[in-house]
C-alpha cells in the first residue's frame, strides 16, 4: 500500500513504492492495459474497467444441458450475475419434417407434423387435418362424433403438455417433487391415450376426415375415472407450488414481458395470457366445434412467470372440465354409433381399425370383405391406402390454439396425392425470440425460469 | 402414336399442337380467361401448370394408357368485387390507408384472390413494408400479429419463383385473418424485410432465408437458423434433393424417398 | 483401464472381471442427452411409474464427465452431431451407448438431409433399442440387457481376445443386404 495519495504515476524514481509500476511490468504486460490503483481512487478505475467491457464473460449453456428445455443454445455475455445480452441459437433438432412431408401423401404426412412438438402431438395433426380439410371442402362434412372425439384428445394434450412444462419447470429449480407428481398424472393421461389412439405418444390419430378409429369398449368409463384423479394431482402440484415461498421468490417479478412485448414479439399462449389479454383462439376463432363447449380464458395481469405457471394450472382445471362435456357427448351418442369418418369414401380412410387378438389392426369384417367378396373394395381400399386422395390445388392456412400458442398450419397443394408445400408455425419458434427480452438485465438464474415460463419445445422450434 | 410420358408439358406427335406455347387450342383458350366479365364476387381461375398422365411424374414406362392425359392445374385467380364478408373492408380500408403514401393500392397490390373462406393480396415487392405498415396501423386494420413467414419454392413458374406468404391476424377487429403473398424471381431473390414493422418476423424470415434463399434486405442478422452455419445450399428449395440414403432390408435395398416411385 | 489389463487369464481375472462387471452394473450413471421424444420417456422412466431408481440410475449426470452411460434419445441432426461426440468423448472409460428409439438407431422416419442416420456414424453403440418412441418399459428392457452384457464384460487379455473374435465374426458374416431370409 503506497504511502502517497496520488498513486497513478508509471514511474517510480525512489525504491519506497514496491507497487507502483515498473518499466519491466509494462513489458510483460504487452498490449493489455495496466491499472495501477493505490487507495481512493478504485471505484474510477472500476468504472473504466467496465467500459472497457472486461469484466464481461460469455458463457455458452450448451445444447446438451439439464435445463434448456432440450437442445436450446443460449448464449449468454454475463456481468458478474447479470445478464446483459442473451441470444439463443437454434436448429440442433432441425429434421426436415416439412420437406420430408412433400414425398409423402397427405395421410402419411400426419404421422410426421406429429413428431414436431412431441408434447402436444394431437395438436399438430388437428392443424394439419383441419387444412386439408379446408382444401378439400369437406370442414361441415366431419361427422360430429370425430369433432368431439378430436376435442377430447387435444384437452388431454393440452392436461399433459401443461404437466409437462411445470413438471420440467419445477425439477429445473431444484424440485423434484413436482416432476414425480406431474409425471405420475401425465402417465394417467397417457394410458387414456393408449387405450384409444393405441401409442402414448406421437399416436396418428386424428387424420383428414376425422379421426382413425372410434373409441374401444370402456374407454369411457375409464375416461371418467380418470378426471378425478388427474384433477385431484393438479390439486397436489397447487398444494406444493402456489404459496410456496421459493417458488414465489424465484418466478414472482421474473421473465417479465408486458402486453406492449407480446404484441411486438407476437407471442400466443399462456404468455400472451399471464399479460391479461384474454386472446384465445378456442374462443375467438372457433374450430371443431369448440364454441358449443363451456370454459373460460385463464388471464393474470403479473406478466411474470408466477402469473404463467397459474394460468397453465388454472388452464388444465377448464381442459378436464371440457373433457367431461366430451365425455358426456361421448356417452350420448354412442348408442347411434356415429361414424368417426367423412361420409365421402374417395377421402375417408378405409380400413376400419380394430383392436384385435394380435393389436391394433384393420377389422376383420373389413378384411373379410375386401378380400372375400368384393374385388372393388380391395382396389380402392389398395389405391387410397397407397396412392391416397387428391387434394383440389390451392392453399390454406388454418390456426388453432395449441398449449403452447397459436400453431398454424399452411399448406399448398398442387392437385396431387401429396402437399406441395407444407408449414408449420410453431408457436414455440416464435414464442422463444422472447428470451433476450425477457432475460436480458436479470440474473443468469432467471434465465432458467423465463425459459421455462415461455415453454419451448425444441421439435417444435426446429421442426 | 407413341406414348411419351417423359416430361410434364411435352407431347410429340400430337397433330393439334400448332403454338409455341405448346398448348392446345382448348388449353390456350383457357389460359387466356380474364376477369372481364366475370359475374361479382366470382374468382376467376388460373392456370399454374399441367398435370401429364394419370399418375403426374413416373419413374419408368407407363403402362396405364393414361400416358397422353394432359390436364391443367387450377388454382384461384383474381376474384372481382365485392368479395364478401370482411374482405371489402380490409381492401377499402387498405386503400384508404395507402394514400398519401409511397404507392397506392393498384401500385401495390397486383391482385386481391379469396379463395376458401380466405383473402390474399398478392403484393408486389418492393411495396411490401408500405403495405404492411399500414395493416399495422390502420385502425381498421390493426392486424397486430404477423404470425410469421412461409416460403414456397415453384421452379415452373419463371419470374415468380420464390413466393413468400405472410399471415396476419387482428385481435382487436375480431380475429380477423388476412394473407399477403410476395414473388420474386430465382436470379434477384430479395424481398424488403418488414422486422421493423413486426419484430416477430425475425427469425421467421431468417428460417425462410435459410430454407429458401430468399435475402430480406433490411433484416439486422440475416443468417441461418436451423442449418449449420456453414451449409451451402438451402434445403427445402425443390431442386434440393431430400438427401436421404438407400434404406438395406436384409435381401433388398429401398432408394430414399425422393428416388422412389411416386403416384402423385 | 488399470491393473486388470496386466492380469493374465485365469482364475485371478475371472474373479476380477465378476466383481467389476457387479459393481458396474449396479449403479450406471445416465448422463442427460434427451433430445426429442425419446427424451419425454426417458424421464418418464425416471418417475415413479416405471423408476429407474432401482437400478441406481435416477441420478441422471448433467455433466458427462461423471457418467457411465449415455442414452442418446432422440433424433440427432447434422447440426448436433459435434456435440453428441463431444460430450461421449467427456464422459470417462468404462462408458456405454444406448441409442433410444429408431430416429438414434438408424435415422428412423427421417431419411434425409438433416439427421444423421445412426448415432452409430458418430459413436459406438451398445444396446439399439427401437420404437418410436419405445415404452418405458421397452428402455428398461434395453437397460436389463446392458447390464447383463455389462456384468459378463471380460477384461484384460481377455477383452482383446473377445474384441478379435467378434471382429472376425462381423468380417466373415453376409451383408444385410444379401441375406436371404426364410423363404430361400
Amino acid at each position: 500500500m503506497s504511502t502517497n495519495t496520488d498513486s497513478t504515476t508509471t514511474e517510480s524514481t525512489h525504491q519506497s513504492d514496491p507497487y507502483a509500476t515498473t518499466a519491466a511490468d509494462e513489458a510483460a504486460a504487452g498490449d493489455a492495459p495496466v491499472f495501477t490503483v493505490s487507495g481512493g481512487d478504485w471505484y474510477s478505475v472500476v468504472d473504466e474497467a467496465t467500459a472497457l467491457h472486461e469484466e464481461r464473460i460469455v458463457v455458452n449453456m450448451g445444447p446438451q444441458h439439464p435445463s434448456t428445455h432440450g437442445v436450446l443454445r443460449l448464449i449468454l455475455e454475463l456481468d458478474g450475475e447479470t445478464v446483459t445480452e442473451a441470444r439463443a441459437g437454434i436448429g440442433y433438432l432441425h429434421t426436415g419434417i416439412e420437406k420430408n412431408m412433400e414425398f409423402r401423401t397427405w395421410v402419411q404426412g400426419v404421422t410426421f407434423c406429429t413428431r414436431m412438438d412431441y408434447l402436444t402431438p394431437m395438436f399438430q395433426e388437428t392443424a394439419y387435418c383441419l387444412a386439408i380439410e379446408k382444401l378439400l371442402g369437406i370442414t361441415d362434412d366431419i361427422p360430429e362424433r370425430a369433432s368431439v372425439l378430436r376435442v377430447l384428445m387435444m384437452e388431454l394434450t393440452r392436461v399433459s403438455s401443461h404437466l409437462v412444462a411445470i413438471g420440467t419447470g419445477g425439477m429445473e429449480m431444484g424440485a423434484t417433487t413436482v416432476m414425480t407428481v406431474g409425471f405420475r398424472e401425465r402417465e394417467r393421461i397417457l394410458s387414456i391415450f393408449e387405450m384409444v389412439t393405441g401409442l402414448r405418444m406421437n399416436n396418428a390419430y386424428i387424420r383428414p376426415g376425422g379421426v382413425s378409429q372410434d373409441l374401444p369398449p370402456g374407454a369411457i368409463d375409464a375416461l371418467r375415472e380418470m378426471v378425478p384423479k388427474v384433477r385431484k394431482g393438479i390439486g397436489e402440484l397447487e398444494a406444493l407450488l402456489n404459496e410456496n415461498p421459493i417458488v414465489k421468490g424465484r418466478m414472482v417479478d421474473v421473465g417479465i414481458l408486458s402486453l406492449t412485448g407480446c404484441m411486438a414479439l407476437g407471442i400466443t399462449g399462456p404468455v400472451l395470457r399471464s399479460t391479461g389479454l384474454p386472446h384465445d383462439l378456442r374462443k375467438s376463432d372457433p374450430y371443431c366445434g369448440y364454441e358449443t363447449y363451456d370454459f373460460d380464458v385463464i388471464t393474470r395481469t403479473s406478466s411474470d412467470s408466477y402469473g404463467r405457471l397459474r394460468v397453465r394450472i388454472d388452464e388444465m382445471y377448464e381442459s378436464l372440465k371440457i373433457v367431461e362435456q366430451c365425455a358426456d357427448r361421448l356417452q350420448a351418442s354412442e348408442g347411434s354409433q356415429g361414424s368417426v369418418m367423412v361420409a365421402d369414401k374417395k377421402i375417408a380412410w378405409p380400413a376400419q381399425l380394430a383392436l384385435g387378438g394380435d393389436g391394433l389392426g384393420n377389422s376383420l369384417d373389413h378384411i373379410r370383405e375386401i378380400m372375400g367378396s368384393s374385388m372393388e373394395s380391395l382396389i380402392h381400399h389398395f389405391k387410397l391406402v397407397t396412392e391416397g386422395f387428391r387434394v383440389p390445388p390451392g392453399q390454406a392456412y388454418v390456426a388453432i390454439e395449441s398449449a403452447k400458442g397459436e400453431l398454424g398450419c399452411h399448406i399448398v397443394s398442387d392437385g396431387g396425392t401429396r402437399p406441395y408445400r407444407a408449414h408449420f408455425r410453431d408457436p414455440s419458434f416464435n414464442n422463444l425470440q422472447a428470451v433476450a427480452a425477457m432475460c436480458e438485465g436479470g440474473q443468469m438464474a432467471d434465465v432458467i425460469v423465463a425459459v421455462a415460463s415461455i415453454d419451448p419445445v425444441m421439435g417444435g422450434v426446429d421442426r | 402414336m407413341t406414348n411419351d410420358d417423359t416430361t410434364k408439358g411435352e407431347v410429340v406427335n400430337n397433330p393439334e399442337k400448332t403454338q409455341e406455347s405448346g398448348l392446345t387450342p382448348g388449353e390456350l383458350e383457357l389460359s387466356q380467361v380474364d376477369s372481364a366479365g366475370v359475374e361479382p364476387g366470382e374468382t376467376t381461375p388460373k392456370v399454374v401448370g399441367y398435370r401429364q398422365g394419370m399418375f403426374g411424374p413416373t419413374q419408368g414406362g407407363d403402362t396405364s394408357g393414361y400416358g397422353l392425359l394432359r390436364r391443367p392445374i387450377l388454382v384461384a385467380g383474381e376474384t372481382a368485387r365485392p368479395y364478401g364478408g370482411y374482405f371489402d373492408e380490409i381492401a377499402d380500408s387498405l386503400e384508404r390507408g395507402l394514400v398519401g403514401g409511397p404507392a397506392s393500392f393498384g401500385e401495390a397490390v397486383a391482385a386481391v384472390v379469396i379463395d376458401r373462406g380466405e383473402m390474399t393480396l398478392n403484393v408486389n415487392r418492393e411495396h411490401l413494408p408500405a403495405v404492411a405498415r399500414v395493416l399495422r396501423d390502420d385502425p381498421a386494420l390493426r392486424f397486430e400479429i404477423c404470425t410469421g413467414v412461409s416460403g414456397v419454392h415453384y421452379p415452373d413458374r419463371a419470374g415468380e419463383e420464390l413466393h413468400a406468404l405472410y399471415h396476419f391476424l387482428s385481435i382487436t377487429n375480431g380475429s380477423r385473418r388476412v394473407r399477403v403473398e410476395v414473388s420474386c424471381p430465382d436470379d434477384d431473390p430479395h424481398i424488403p424485410s418488414i422486422v421493423e414493422i413486426y419484430p416477430a418476423n425475425d427469425w421467421h424470415e431468417r428460417e425462410t432465408w435459410d430454407m429458401f434463399g430468399i435475402v430480406f434486405d433490411g433484416h439486422p442478422a440475416l443468417t441461418r437458423i436451423l442449418m449449420p452455419d456453414d451449409w451451402p445450399g438451402h434445403p427445402q428449395r425443390k431442386d434440393y434433393p431430400l438427401g436421404g440414403i438407400p434404406v438395406e432390408y436384409k435381401g433388398a435395398t429401398i432408394p430414399p424417398p425422393d428416388q422412389r416411385r411416386s403416384y402423385t | 483401464m488399470g491393473i486388470e489389463e496386466k492380469l493374465p487369464a485365469g482364475f485371478a481375472l475371472s474373479t476380477l472381471e465378476g466383481l467389476a462387471g457387479y459393481m458396474r452394473k449396479a449403479s450406471m450413471w445416465p448422463v442427460t442427452f434427451g433430445l426429442a421424444c425419446c427424451a419425454i420417456e426417458m424421464m418418464a422412466v425416471g418417475t415413479p411409474d416405471y423408476d429407474i431408481a432401482r437400478f441406481g440410475m435416477e441420478r441422471f449426470s448433467a455433466t458427462p464427465r461423471q457418467a457411465d452411460l449415455m442414452f442418446v434419445a432422440g433424433r440427432v441432426s447434422q447440426k448436433m452431431a459435434p456435440v453428441v461426440r463431444q460430450i461421449y468423448d467427456q464422459m470417462a472409460n468404462p462408458k456405454w451407448v444406448i441409442s433410444m428409439g429408431v430416429c438414434a438407431s438408424s435415422g428412423g422416419m427421417f431419411n434425409n438431409y438433416a439427421i444423421v442416420q445412426g448415432v452409430d456414424h458418430i459413436i459406438p453403440v451398445d444396446i439399439y433399442l427401437p420404437g418410436c418412441p419405445p415404452r418405458p418399459q421397452m428402455l428398461l428392457n434395453a437397460i436389463i440387457e446392458l447390464h447383463k452384457q455389462v456384468e459378463s464384460m471380460p477384461l484384460g487379455v481377455n477383452r482383446e481376445k473377445a474384441a478379435r473374435a467378434a471382429e472376425e465374426a462381423a468380417l466373415q458374416a453376409t451383408p444385410t443386404h444379401q441375406m436371404k431370409g426364410l423363404l430361400a
